[in-house]
Order: structure tokens, then sequence, then C-alpha cells
């Protein structure tokens, strides 16, 4: 099991292969926040790595401004992986003091710090309707909710509802014979707490949910969220104390079983598909989506121009990018998608939806950049025939 | 002034436990409720830190969960009464913010009773004590909060 001690920069860089760097600078060429203007330069920060300058580093608003979305990893022809290098550079900044800005006044963080603390029992599964069937203890499939209830509670004013793919998934699961265990006991993965630097939280709740599912005795774990997807594929790895269950993304599973669902006809829909950077770019998991995108009836995928690798990110992951280059990024990703000519825009992640939801809310620029969205599991829960 | 001045040690042989409160106050209305009842010598109970601010609508749910985090046992959230805000409308403002606070307090499984939010304009000191009295007792009742480890650390 690893540890809380924080790596020294040297060790942090070499990692990352921040040696490797040949200084050709296509990081900061195709960095989303450089491109809008902001003052992130990936490949000064590596340079600085390299250099061990600590201080510069830490204090340098840039380490902040990361969206670790990575598309400089994705085009960095020396293999250097610059979100592994922002990850743990963030854990040397807060064991210094430094954190960032967080949006929301910080609440969604206190929220991750109580879950971390666990004293309390949480309201988790009053959502739950009677249409669905689930178990509470043990079970074969897993299914993680994530914090899509409190993203619901917080975001009331965005005329979204985040849960309703939770509620798909668990539809769709059903469907398939499934009865998943869905726990009271779950508490947040911890993702952002990591993103922001602050491991010894992160810790804790890695430790919690990974013997809540060990305890389940499930042998999948099926998970919705993008980026509770990413935490339990690499960064909770290290915690599992029995062999890990098969960790899948809905949109896999679904996958896996499409001949085993039946698909009603649908009114005819152009839809245009936004990958999470923690789905594809992280995970690779680009085909999945799109296979269930083919297989439902009368949908059509129209791609926007930049799409699967290439995709932007929805500019606010770890709640703690917000400010008006995230604004920028998401204006311009919601222009390319309407573009398309797609109704809708689908995503498989919640923060997508929350972020763009954000953007929308511009009164200047309304029309301009309104699209409807819609969760992936949504579209398949209502396709599917009775 | 510090509206807190009253005293502050339980008799000796008293083991009551004293909770720890945050409160929120406005500037122009519940702050000034405040400095009413000190400079009228209103008794009341004394285990709460107050936090000022310009208007009850700046105190966003993150104020109330970072207290909590750190341990707060009960949270009181006060403003200007309806109609009577120095800025027109920040307290209706503050009532949205009390409304996401309050659900997520309660998915977070803490005792609604733990927070509060009320209305006390700068005459009304002695509602002010009273609130502090009724808000303190009801605290005390549900106890220690769960998350209260002791040295407000994270």
């Amino acid at each position: 099991m690893k540890t809380t001690s924080t790596p020294e920069i040297a060790e942090i860089a070499d990692k990352a292969r921040a040696w490797a760097c040949y200084d050709c600078g296509k990081c900061t060429a195709t960095c989303p926040i450089a491109r809008v203007g902001g003052a992130l330069s990936p490949r000064r920060q590596v340079l600085a790595a390299n250099l061990g300058h600590r201080e510069d580093i830490i204090t340098n608003n840039a380490l902040f401004a990361c969206l670790t979305c990575g598309l400089c990893s994705s085009r960095c022809p020396a293999g250097v992986v610059y979100c592994e290098l922002v990850l743990n550079l963030r854990q040397l900044a807060f064991h210094d003091g430094v954190e960032p800005e967080c949006p929301h006044g910080g609440a969604l963080q206190s929220m991750m710090r109580m879950m971390a603390k666990g004293k309390t029992k949480q309201d988790r599964l009053s959502w739950l309707t009677k249409d669905l069937k689930v178990q509470h203890k043990k079970g074969d499939v897993f299914y993680w909710t994530g914090c899509t209830m409190y993203y619901d509670a917080f975001f009331p004013d965005f005329n979204i509802t985040t849960l309703d793919a939770t509620r798909a998934a668990i539809r769709v699961l059903n469907r398939l014979g499934v009865t998943p265990v869905v726990s009271p006991d779950e508490r947040c993965c911890g993702h952002d707490l990591l993103w922001n630097g602050d491991r010894a939280n992160f810790e804790l709740l890695a430790r919690h949910n990974v013997k809540l599912v060990e305890s389940s005795g499930a042998k999948t774990l099926v998970i919705s969220c993008a980026e509770c997807l990413r935490t339990w594929n690499i960064d909770y790895q290290p915690f599992f104390e029995t062999s890990p269950p098969k960790i899948m993304h809905i949109t896999e599973f679904m996958q896996e079983n499409l001949d085993n669902l039946k698909f009603k006809a649908n009114k005819e829909h152009t839809v245009t598909y936004q990958d999470p950077c923690r789905l594809g770019r992280h995970l690779g998991i680009f085909d999945p989506p799109r296979a269930i995108l083919e297989a439902l009836p009368d949908i059509t995928l129209a791609e926007m121009p930049r799409s699967g690798k290439n995709s932007i990110c929805c500019a606010g992951g770890t709640w703690s990018n917000c400010d008006r280059y995230a604004k920028h990024i998401q204006v311009d990703r919601l222009r390319e998608a309407k573009s398309t000519g797609a109704e809708f825009l689908v995503t498989s992640c919640p923060k997508c939806q929350i972020h763009f939801a954000c953007a929308m809310k511009d009164p200047n620029l309304h029309e301009e950049i309104e699209i409807p969205m819609r969760d992936i599991a949504t579209l398949v829960a209502d396709a599917l025939a009775d | 002034m510090t509206p807190t001045k009253t005293k502050r040690k339980a008799k000796s042989g008293s083991t009551k436990w004293n909770p720890n409160i945050v409160v929120f106050a406005c500037n122009w209305c519940s702050y000034a409720g405040a400095d009413t009842a000190g400079v009228s010598r209103i008794q009341h109970e004394p285990h709460f830190r107050m936090i000022r601010v310009m208007c009850s609508g700046r105190i966003q749910p993150g104020f109330v969960l970072k207290a909590f985090e750190r341990g707060a046992d009960g949270v009181l959230v006060s403003g200007c009464h309806i109609g009577d805000c120095h800025y027109i409308f920040g307290n209706e403002r503050a009532l949205e913010q009390f409304e996401k606070t309050k659900n997520m307090v309660r998915l977070l499984g803490l005792e609604e009773g733990r927070l509060r939010l009320e209305w006390i304009s700068a005459a009304e000191g002695a509602r002010f004590a009273e609130v502090i009295n009724d808000f303190t007792a009801q605290v005390r009742k549900l106890g220690p909060s769960p998350l209260n480890t002791g040295n407000g650390e994270r």
C-alpha cells in the first residue's frame, strides 16, 4: 500500500518521464488553456520540473490552471506523462500549503472531506425509485453511483438532472437481468481531492471504498461517471488487498450485452458525442459509447470536428479551474457541437453536463450555444423496447 | 466590541457540554442586533463565534459546509428581515443559498437541527439573545457533531 509521504521533485519528474522532453513545444501549442490565452505552458512546467525549481512551480498559478485533460500528453512525441507530473506536483504544492482557488466557495471540497471523515450516515439512496431493483449488501455486480445526488442538490438552477443517468443505468442493468449492489455506504471516490493535491483525504476515501466493494463480493464493478472510473481503474489499484473486480464503464457493460438489449423505434435524432477527458484520453474508452449510439435505432451520430482522441474537455474537471479561459473553452465547444446540426449533445460524465449547462446560462449567447444534453445511459434506457 | 463577552465558564462542578457554534451575521442587521444585545447587557449563551459578512447574500454553502467540515456543532445563518435588506434583495439570495446548503447537509447525514436561518434586525437585541439561547439549547441536545474531531483540523 502506498504511503502519504510526498516524493521529491526529481522523483516526480523522473516518474512522469519529464527528462525525455526535447523542448518541441507541441504540448503548449495544443494546450486548450494556452490556446485561449491562458498563462499555462506545459513545456515551461516540464522544464521547471527538470530543473527542480520547486518554488517556481508551486507558487506559479499555472499548476492549478491545467485541466489535466491529457491532450498535450497525447501529442507528446517524447511520451512525457504530463497529467502524472501535474498530479504529483499538486500534492507537493498541497504539502507546502498551496491549494487551488476552489469554485463554489469550496463547498464541494468540503463535502468530500466530510465524507473522508466519514462519521455520518449519508442519505445516499433516497433518489431510488420503486421500479429500480437493487440490493444493498452482496451481489455479483456492484453499481457505483458516484455523487450525482449531491450535484443535483447543489445545482438546482441548471435545469439538468444528473441523477437521470444514474437511474437510467440501473434500469438498463435491470433489463439485462442484473440486480446491482447499490450501497448506502458509498463515499465520494476522491478524484477531485486527489487532483487538488489532497492525497491524505483521498487515501481515506480510497481505503473505505475499496473495502466496501471487496466486502460486497462483487466480481464486476460498473461505473457511470468517467472520473470515478478513472479513479477506480488507475488510482485505486494499490489499495486492493484481494484481486480487484472487473471494472467497467456502463457503456462497456452495455456494449458487451448489446445482443440482449431490444430497442424500439425512436423519433429520428441526430446527436453528437462529447468524449469526457477521463473516459477518452485517460482510459482509452472511445469506441464503446459510439458502438452503442450506432446500435440505437434512428440515432445518427454527427461527430464534432475535434472528437475522439482530439476531443476538447469541458474545462472544469476537478472543481478547480473555473475562470474565463474555462468559459471560453466551453463556449467554443458548444458552438462546435451546434455546428454539427445535432439535436442533442450526448456525454457520459455528469461534470461535462454541469459545466456546459453553466456556460449555457450566459444570457448574451443563449441561442448561439444552447443545445439540450443527454447522458448516454438515458438514451439507451429510453429506447428499451417494452 | 465582542458580543460573546458574557459569562464564559460554566459553574464549577457543572459538567454540561458546551457546543461550538458558528454564527454568520450580516453587517447591517444581525451583527448590529448582537451589538444591541451587548450594549443592553442582555445575558445569553456565549458558546459561539461570530463571523461578520457585509450581506447575508454572501453566505454560500461553501462557508457553512467548511464550518461543519472543521467540526462546528451548529451553524446559524442570520441577516436582515425580508424587505429590509441593506442591498434590497441580498437576503433573498441568502434564502436560495440556504436551501441548497440545507439539502447538502441533509445528504451528508448531519442532523437538520444543527443548521438554522434567522432574520434578526439591528433593534432586536433581545431576540438575538433569545435565538442564541434557543439554538444553543437545541445543538446541546444533539450533542457534539460527529465530524467534531476536537482539533479543527481536516
